[in-house]
């Protein structure tokens, strides 16, 4: 569907809020708590789909997104800080959704840092949530998210890692408390790693992965069943290099998320990036969604 | 789309229910070959394809107004086969829409939905419903939202909750169903609830299927068909009521099976609800009498090879073994060995 950027504004030095309505009246889906858009953005030599979750609220009139400006961005981010521009029609899917609340938990305890807010954000306007919510940011920062969250005492912003107890906090919450997680992955990793420690069911946290667009050393994909033969470069990911060859591999949240861009491994070992297969099917190294992960040997041959 | 309803026909009692010849025709016949197994036999839910009823997002047909009727009754002598789990309110309200607005844009000149922000309204002519309501606002109903809609909606739905990877069962409105129970089921995990089911375990057919629904599409229904048989066109064969039906199994005769025995249809369809990231799971059943099928030919002939040759556990679970032989026997006359073309269109034009 076609989305025209209808206001856009900084809301840090790096990060940039967009306004997306439909054009010509048309309706726009529903976007439940935690879902994401995926925009086509052009560059100049091709077009990039970056997702971006949705902070609006489910029966909003336009989408509200948020962006990061991705430090040595090749991509989309860069784009969208530097050139996208109030008017600008964009292509965008409709909204899909890794990362809903757990609606049979009693209470929510929220943990993000940096752009890793945004979920969280669409989560605030489910009407009666019982939450609590700690958000990490940089000093320079905490004005503008302070105006995100709510006045009371259940949303907390720090400015230093200090300031939040991870270990404190996580033993005095009630049963019934399901621990939603999202940011850098080093974040992510600590929360997860300090809520193992303490004992914290596995079933009752989940996390969203923005997904860590790394690039690396150039290889070939062989596609078997395709007879082709692809050069996935430094810059590219080898669902990007696929669709540049013309092939329609299946995808959906392009970020290592939804599972949905997996392929078989025939040959050659993949460098998985993923957050999606579990550590008994990484170690089998036959399978990879190549949405983000690449390869360790120069050639993976992939069933497909 | 254009639909001539008719009045009021009984599934109990007397079982006025017949089908016309355009009902005949119509019929989603779901063997496309000569045999039939279990397998994850799912493709997108689009408008057209190999049968008529896949036309539109909810097939409405001529039985529609008997077949409400009939789930008002279940509903007065047993109204837990309509529950909702209390975190599922919300994907009560995205069934409502969903509903409402498919059935205002398929069948325009039986059902109405008007909006203005919140305040909405919904004119179901057939049943003479003209609803005033606020959207989200339960008290404004006279039924929750779910329940309200389901009556006046042919086929079980079940409303699926996504979490742990997996989905749970936490609400339906089942009043047709082939003996299975919401009561029983509700809550259960996808594996859990389909225990009872004889083969797919074994061969990752359920694993496979929850992997594809976990990752299901907001705007991208998915179906499938499945089948069973029923003796009289019951709608209601749950386990609850058995000592009703199961007398009425016991009564069928080489002589009777033709007229009583019916093969029942499940056209089920998956949608991914916006708001609450819940599966709403449609069961829509249709029913055909065994010598209604057998005015098409196609189906007739291979109606007779696959209830022949269909494994015995599946015919176990289906309920079958008491009167496998006589179906068998009723379409055999009707085999002349022909080859017949894949796929499960009627491949004629009339009755
Ligand atoms: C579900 C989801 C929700 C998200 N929500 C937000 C949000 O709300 N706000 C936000 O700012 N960001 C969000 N993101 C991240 C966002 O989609 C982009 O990844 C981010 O903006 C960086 O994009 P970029 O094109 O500027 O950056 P880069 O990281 O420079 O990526 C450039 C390009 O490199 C390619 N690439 C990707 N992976 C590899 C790889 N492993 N090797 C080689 N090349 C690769 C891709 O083509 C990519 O477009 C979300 C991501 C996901 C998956
Ligand atoms: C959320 C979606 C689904 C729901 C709610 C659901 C529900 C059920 C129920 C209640 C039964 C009866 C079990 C019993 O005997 O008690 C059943 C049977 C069955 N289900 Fe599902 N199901 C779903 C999706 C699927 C899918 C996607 C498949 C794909 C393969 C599938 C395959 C089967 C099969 C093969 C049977 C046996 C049917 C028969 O032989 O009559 N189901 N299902
Ligand atoms: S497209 Fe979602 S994991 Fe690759």
């Amino acid at each position: 569907m076609k989305l025209k950027i209808e206001a856009a504004g900084q809301l840090t030095s790096g990060i940039r809020k967009f306004t997306l309505a439909p054009v010509d009246g048309a309706v726009l889906p529903r976007a439940g708590a935690g879902s994401h858009v995926v925009l086509e953005i052009p560059g100049p030599n091709r077009v990039w789909k970056n997702a971006y979750s949705i902070t609006s609220a489910a029966d909003a009139l336009a989408y509200e997104i948020m962006v990061r400006r991705v430090e040595k961005s090749r991509g989309g981010s860069a784009w969208l800080h530097e050139h996208a521009k109030v008017g600008d029609v964009l292509e965008v899917y409709p909204p899909q959704n890794l990362f809903a609340p757990q609606r049979k938990a009693k209470r929510h305890l929220l943990l993000s840092a940096g752009i890793g807010i945004t979920p969280f954000l669409s989560y605030l306007k489910l009407p009666g949530l019982a939450y609590e919510m700690h958000h990490c940011c940089k000093p320079e920062d905490e004005t503008a998210f302070r105006t995100l969250l709510p006045s009371g005492p259940e949303a907390t912003l720090h400015t230093s890692r200090n300031t939040l107890n991870l270990e404190a906090l996580l033993k005095r919450q009630k049963l019934d408390t399901h621990l939603s997680v999202c940011g850098p992955e080093s974040f992510m990793d600590v929360v997860l790693a300090t809520a193992a420690h303490v004992g914290w069911p596995a079933a009752k946290v989940h996390k969203e992965s923005f997904g860590g667009a790394t690039g690396g050393e150039p290889f070939v994909a062989h596609l078997k069943r395709s007879g082709v033969k692809v050069n996935v470069g430094r810059e590219e990911s080898l669902l990007d290099a696929m669709e540049a060859a013309g092939l329609t591999p299946p995808c959906l949240c392009r970020g290592g998320a939804c599972g949905e861009c997996k392929l078989t491994v025939l040959d050659g070992v993949p460098a998985h990036h993923d957050h999606y297969l579990s550590e008994t099917e990484r170690a089998a190294n036959n399978a990879i969604m190549i949405c983000v992960s690449r390869a360790k040997t120069p050639e993976l041959v992939l069933d497909f | 789309m254009k639909l001539s309803l008719k009045p009021q026909e009984t599934f109990r009692d007397d079982y006025t229910f017949s089908n016309s010849d355009e009902a005949i025709l119509r019929f989603p016949f779901p063997f496309p070959e000569d045999s039939y197994m279990y397998s994850v036999n799912m493709e997108p839910h689009v408008r057209g394809g190999a049968s008529p009823v896949y036309n539109a997002m909810f097939d409405i047909d001529e039985h529609y107004v008997g077949d409400m009727a009939d789930r008002a009754i279940t509903l007065d002598q047993d109204p837990l086969r309509c529950q909702v789990l209390p975190h599922m309110e919300t994907a009560e309200w995205d069934t409502l829409e969903l509903l409402m607005e498919n059935l205002a844009n398929d069948y325009p000149e039986h059902f109405s939905l008007t909006k203005n922000d919140d305040e909405w309204h919904w004119i179901n002519r057939p049943l003479d419903i003209d609803q005033k309501f606020t959207f989200g606002r339960e008290e404004t109903l006279p039924f929750g939202p779910f329940e309200y809609i389901t009556r006046q909606v042919q086929g079980d739905f079940s409303l699926q909750d996504q979490r742990d990877n997996n989905l749970y069962m936490d609400g339906g409105m089942v009043t047709s169903q082939a003996d299975w129970s919401l009561n029983f089921d509700v809550g259960m995990s996808f594996h859990e609830w389909h225990g009872p089911v004889p083969l797919a375990h074994e061969s990752g057919v359920f694993d496979r299927a929850l992997q594809y629904l976990l990752r299901m599409q907001c705007g991208k229904p998915v179906r499938r068909l499945n089948w069973t048989m029923t003796a009289n066109p019951r709608l209601d064969t749950s386990p609850e009521n058995y000592p009703l039906w199961g007398p009425e199994k016991a009564a069928i005769t080489p002589e009777n099976v033709g007229h009583r025995m019916c093969l029942r249809v499940e056209l089920q369809t998956l949608y991914r609800l916006p708001r609450s990231n819940a599966i709403l799971f449609s069961i829509r059943g249709y029913l055909i009498r065994l010598e209604e099928l057998a005015k098409v030919k196609k189906w007739a002939v291979r109606m007779h090879r696959v209830i022949r040759d269909l494994h015995p556990r599946i015919a176990e679970y289906k309920g079958l073994p008491r009167y496998r032989q006589y179906v068998v026997d009723y379409f055999a006359p009707h085999d002349d060995g022909r080859v017949l073309n894949a796929g499960i269109g009627p491949e004629q034009d009339g009755i």
